[in-house]
């Protein structure tokens, strides 16, 4: 009961984000908002940006790139200079070249996959200044990419698609930091850690029990970690550690946080491309998908785990507690992790390498659907917007006529851009794949035997090239091998995609609108919604159906057998 | 090209300013005036509330099979069909079953934190006889300790009843 109660409050939540935080994004992005223009404006004078100038795609686009790559590098150099640098209160040594390089890229992406382990490894200062600081700047990139590509639906004849900078800083100055900083105070409240007091060491008189507890500024981490669907844990257990994310509160919050810009970019996008209808309909697309793969998840793990029960545990009253915290229970955690696979989050609150076969089936294929359910910030909704140009063709192909989509035509260039939008992920993570299960270095990481090995090292090219960051984590990748080569699914992931969607932003800006008549097919109708399920629901089943039946399928049906 | 690396370099260094220092620390001003119990470690002198301990049985309420090593979190992350996981239960269930304790699901599996300070009622319920006999202690009084030591879902719905099990054993040990 209590379950269904949390999925009421869910949805009470996200209707709320949907309407309200949604209209104040496209009031953001449309400059009307101007209250921290105090801030705002020594920024752009500092960077030299005149905040009114647009710029084309092509120089939209170098400007992000160019950005990410700076990213990458001033996290790479603190990283590695962390031992010299303050707010060191363990004097941990610097973070080694191959680690530093993987994790910098990890964040700058988006994807904050964790070769390290976070107590152990990173100075307050490389999380708060490193880490966090790019959880904030790689979501703001993406809403940016998100909003030029829905400019690109709404202008008329336009040469630009908006301005890079302004974007950015207007993300993360009205959107990420006031909520964060908002929620971060709850976090608190609740039990996360927020100090820069270093480790303490406990001797319990009651049971002579020795422990060294680690401690930093963990709450101010948590809170744009969840909302930028970043999901880079400040400890190794992330979001199960109960100083990251102390009680069921903390847990909804974390749900909430994780839902609310994807969901409400929904909304933003029906209103600045004039019709909230059409937002709907994408909206509709993502919540029916998820919704499935919610339903199959909580119930995989509402049973009980078969290796409890071949133990000798065969009446159980509660389901699969393996990896999983008492204070979340079975399906509150199934639903975290759902929600966090399916956003590009990739936090965890609970062992996914543990999860029954069908659960972790499900997050592992919510990835591989291209995090369009609703995906990441921003990225969710121009990755389903690629998908939905593909839905239009479909459509067209079916009525032979040329597709339109918000009253622009598509045609053969935007047909091809789509396409290899679509095809990068895929391609990416299938090859990745096959190279770490042909050499030694890539067979030798994983932790459990048989097709869960397997799993391992498929799940873990999924979740970087999709930009997620949650693994099955038995897999030992903190190698040389794995540090260099997920770099590759994470760039590719990434801008791989962002560059055809920004290309896509600008020949459609560029394009008149058509007046819709009795011939359009419409998408902001049922119909439209069906297609663009189908066309997720098959790009990914065709894809990855044979890699999967590798994984988790087969050990769904290998019944009675242990490996 | 050199106009963008000139912006980059400079929204780097200011966004590591306002993001990086002074968002992170305004937070830590805030928590250590209004809320120092918790964001100092929910400390007691017997340990922190919120990372659990090893307790032996069965003068004690004991936890789950966890590492309890706070430097080192995470699962075991043994999957559903891992042999290793079989023998680990088993073994534990073996255990508790010696103890006199009828295993429950969250006694015999391990966390994801590693540092699970909690236990599930019945996990509770089900070591109240051991205790109260290696106590000396009247099954009732034990019984209606844990009863008053469960905590529900928060706001009656989010997540899963608990018990924590050092405030447990805290109270535990004050009963004469």
């Amino acid at each position: 009961m209590g379950f269904l109660w949390t999925l009421v409050a869910l949805v009470v939540v996200l209707a709320i984000a949907w309407r309200f935080l949604g209209q104040y994004m496209a009031a953001v992005y449309e400059g009307r908002v101007k209250w921290a223009a105090f801030v705002e404006r020594p920024f752009y004078r500092l960077m030299g940006v005149d905040p009114e100038a647009e710029q084309s795609w092509q120089r939209y686009a170098a400007s992000l790139i160019v950005f990410s790559g700076i990213a990458i590098l001033a996290t790479y150099l603190i990283l590695r200079t962390q031992a010299y640098l303050p707010f060191n209160p363990q004097h941990l040594p610097n973070v080694t070249p191959a680690l530093a390089w993987n994790t910098a890229v990890s964040f700058v992406t988006n994807t904050n996959w964790q070769n390290y382990s976070g107590e152990t490894t990173m100075s307050y200062l490389s999380q708060m200044g490193a880490l966090a600081v790019q959880n904030f700047v790689s979501a703001s990139v993406g809403i940016a990419v998100a909003v030029a590509l829905i400019r690109g639906f709404s202008r008329k004849g336009s040469k630009t698609i908006g301005n890079f900078w302004t974007d950015l800083t207007r993300g993360i100055l009205y959107i990420l930091l006031p909520i964060s900083f908002i929620g971060a105070i709850i976090f608190m409240a609740q039990g996360a850690l927020q100090t820069l007091g270093g480790p303490v060491h406990i001797h319990d008189v009651l049971n002579g029990f020795n422990q060294t507890i680690p401690r930093g500024p963990v709450a101010s981490q948590e809170a744009i970690k969840q909302l930028g669907t970043n999901g880079g844990g400040f400890f190794n257990a992330n979001g199960a550690d109960p100083f990251e994310n102390p009680t069921g509160l903390t847990n909804f919050l974390s749900i909430s946080l994780i839902l609310c810009i994807p969901v409400g970019l929904t909304y933003t996008f029906g209103k600045m491309v004039g019709s909230v209808r059409q937002g709907v309909a994408i909206l509709a697309a993502m919540a029916i998908i998820f919704g499935a793969w919610l339903a199959i998840g909580t119930f995989a793990e509402h049973q009980a785990n078969p290796a409890v029960t071949a133990a000798g545990l065969t009446h159980q009253t509660t389901g699969n507690m393996e990896g999983k915290e008492v204070r979340f229970g079975d399906t509150s955690s199934a639903l975290y992790n759902v929600v966090s696979t399916q956003t590009s989050t990739g936090s965890v609150n609970s062992a996914n390498d543990s999860y029954n076969p069908m659960g972790g089936f499900t997050t592992m294929t919510g990835m591989m659907l291209g995090e369009v359910t609703p995906g990441g910030v921003g990225s969710g909704i121009y990755t389903i917007l690629i998908y939905a140009i593909i839905a239009v063709f479909i459509g067209g192909l079916m009525v032979g006529r040329t597709p339109e989509y918000l009253g622009k035509k598509i045609q053969a260039a935007e047909v091809k851009l789509a396409a290899l939008g679509t095809l990068v992920m895929p391609i990416t993570v299938l090859i990745l794949t096959a190279i770490a299960v042909s050499v030694h270095a890539g067979q030798v990481a994983p932790l459990n035997k048989g097709p869960h090995g397997f799993s391992e090292i498929l799940y873990s090219f999924t979740s970087v090239t999709n930009n997620n960051g949650s693994a099955f984590a038995g897999l030992s990748s903190n190698t040389a091998f794995y540090n260099i080569i997920q770099t590759f699914g994470f760039l590719l992931g990434r801008f791989a995609i962002i560059v055809p969607a920004l290309a896509l932003a600008g020949t459609l800006a560029a394009k008149n609108v058509v007046p819709a008549s009795l011939g359009t097919f419409r998408t902001d109708k049922p119909i439209f919604v069906g297609l663009l399920i189908g066309v997720i629901l098959i790009v990914g089943a065709l894809t990855f159906f044979p890699a999967v039946s590798l994984g988790p399928i087969v050990e769904q049906l290998s019944h009675g057998k242990f490996f | 090209m050199l106009t963008h690396i000139r912006r980059s370099i400079i929204a780097s260094i200011a966004f590591f300013a306002v993001l990086g220092l002074l968002y992170p620390l305004a937070e830590t001003g805030i928590g250590q005036t209004l809320f120092s119990h918790q964001t100092n470690g929910s400390l007691s002198k017997y340990g922190s509330a919120l990372i659990g301990q090893k307790w032996i049985g069965p003068k004690w309420f004991q936890g789950r099979p966890d590492a309890y090593n706070p430097m080192s979190t995470g699962g075991t992350n043994l999957g559903p069909r891992s042999k290793v996981l079989v023998s680990d239960v088993a073994k534990q269930i073996a255990l508790l079953h010696k103890e006199g304790i009828k295993p429950t699901p969250s006694l015999v599996t391990t966390s994801g934190s590693g540092v699970d300070p909690d236990i599930s009622p019945a996990g509770a319920y089900a070591q109240v006889d051991a205790v109260a006999k290696a106590r000396g202690l009247p099954v009732s009084r034990i019984r209606q300790l844990v009863t008053s030591h469960v905590t529900g879902p928060e706001l009656g719905f989010l997540g899963s009843p608990y018990v924590n099990v050092l405030k447990l054993n805290e109270a535990l040990a004050k009963l004469k």
